[in-house]
C-alpha cells in the first residue's frame, strides 16, 4: 500500500575515492542505509542491474572503481533524506582519505 | 575473470585450529607461505596488516562468512584462500553471528581496479544462499576446490 506521504528520490554520485566501492566503504554504506526506513536502490545508471543498497553483498557486485557515477533510488516515507545522507557519505570519500 | 584465475586452492584450510579471528588469520597466512604463495619471512607482517585492517572495521559481512583482505607491498599477485571453522569463529561481524567461512584475498598494490572485480566475483557468488551453505559444509579441501570449480562452470553457463 502506498501512503500518502510516500517519496521517491533519485540522486547520482560520483565515486571519488581512490579505492572504489570496496567493503569496508560498503559497509559504510549500509551502516547508513540502515538508519532509513526507504527501500534503496543503486546500480550503475539506466539499463544496469540494481543492487539492494542494505545488502553488502549486492553493493560489493556492482563493482565500482574510482569514477563510477551512481544511481541512488530510494522509496519511502524518508526517501529524501536517505538520498542525501548517502550522497554525502560518497561525496566526503567514505572518511578514507 | 574466474575464480579459479586467483583462488590458490592448494592453500584451502579446510579445518582451522584456531579459533579466534586472529589466530585463523595468522594460520591463513602461515599456509600460504608454507605453499610458497607468498615468501615467508613476510608473513607475520602481512598478517598484522591484515588483523589491523580487521580492528578498523569487520570484514564480517554477516551469513557467517568474512572476507579479510589486503594490499601489501610483498604480495607478489592476487590470490584469494579460504578457511572452514566447524567451531564459528568471532569476527564482530555486521550480524553478530559467528563466521564459519573465511576467503581472504591478497592483491599487490598495483592494481585496485583488479581486486575490486575480484571482490565482486567472490560476492557475486557468496550471495547464492546455496553456495555459502555448500562452503560451510564442505570439511576438505578437494570439496572446497570442486565447488570452486562449479562456480566457475555455473558462471560461464550464465555466460
Amino acid at each position: 500500500m502506498v501512503s500518502q506521504d510516500e517519496q521517491t528520490a533519485i540522486r547520482e554520485v560520483t565515486i571519488t575515492n581512490a579505492h572504489g566501492l570496496h567493503l569496508r566503504p560498503v559497509m559504510k554504506f549500509v551502516d547508513v542505509a540502515s538508519r532509513y526506513v526507504a527501500d534503496i536502490r543503486v546500480d550503475k545508471g539506466a539499463g544496469t542491474t540494481p543492487a539492494d543498497g542494505k545488502s553488502p553483498m549486492a553493493l560489493m557486485v556492482l563493482e565500482a572503481p574510482k569514477g563510477t557515477v551512481l544511481r541512488i533510488l530510494a522509496t519511502g516515507t524518508d526517501a529524501v533524506q536517505t538520498v542525501e545522507a548517502l550522497a554525502a557519505l560518497i561525496q566526503t570519500k567514505f572518511d578514507e582519505e | 575473470m574466474k575464480l579459479r584465475d586467483f583462488f590458490c586452492t592448494k592453500t584451502i584450510v579446510p579445518e582451522l585450529q584456531a579459533r579466534d579471528r586472529d589466530g585463523v588469520i595468522r594460520e591463513m597466512v602461515r599456509a600460504l607461505a608454507e605453499h610458497g604463495a607468498i615468501d615467508a619471512s613476510h608473513a607475520d607482517a602481512i598478517a598484522r596488516d591484515l588483523i589491523k585492517r580487521e580492528k578498523q572495521g569487520s570484514t564480517g559481512f554477516g551469513k557467517g562468512v568474512a572476507v579479510p583482505h589486503v594490499k601489501h607491498v610483498h604480495v607478489p599477485r592476487m590470490m584469494a584462500t579460504i578457511g572452514r571453522s566447524a567451531h564459528g569463529v568471532d569476527f564482530s561481524a555486521l550480524d553478530r553471528a559467528p563466521v564459519y567461512t573465511v576467503v581472504m584475498l591478497l592483491s599487490s598494490e598495483s592494481d585496485p581496479d583488479a581486486h575490486l572485480a575480484a571482490m565482486g566475483k567472490i560476492f557475486s557468488h557468496l550471495q547464492d544462499d546455496k553456495f555459502r551453505r555448500f562452503l560451510r559444509q564442505a570439511d576438505t579441501r578437494e570439496k572446497i576446490e570442486d565447488l570452486i570449480i562449479e562456480a566457475d562452470a555455473n558462471d560461464a553457463e550464465a555466460g
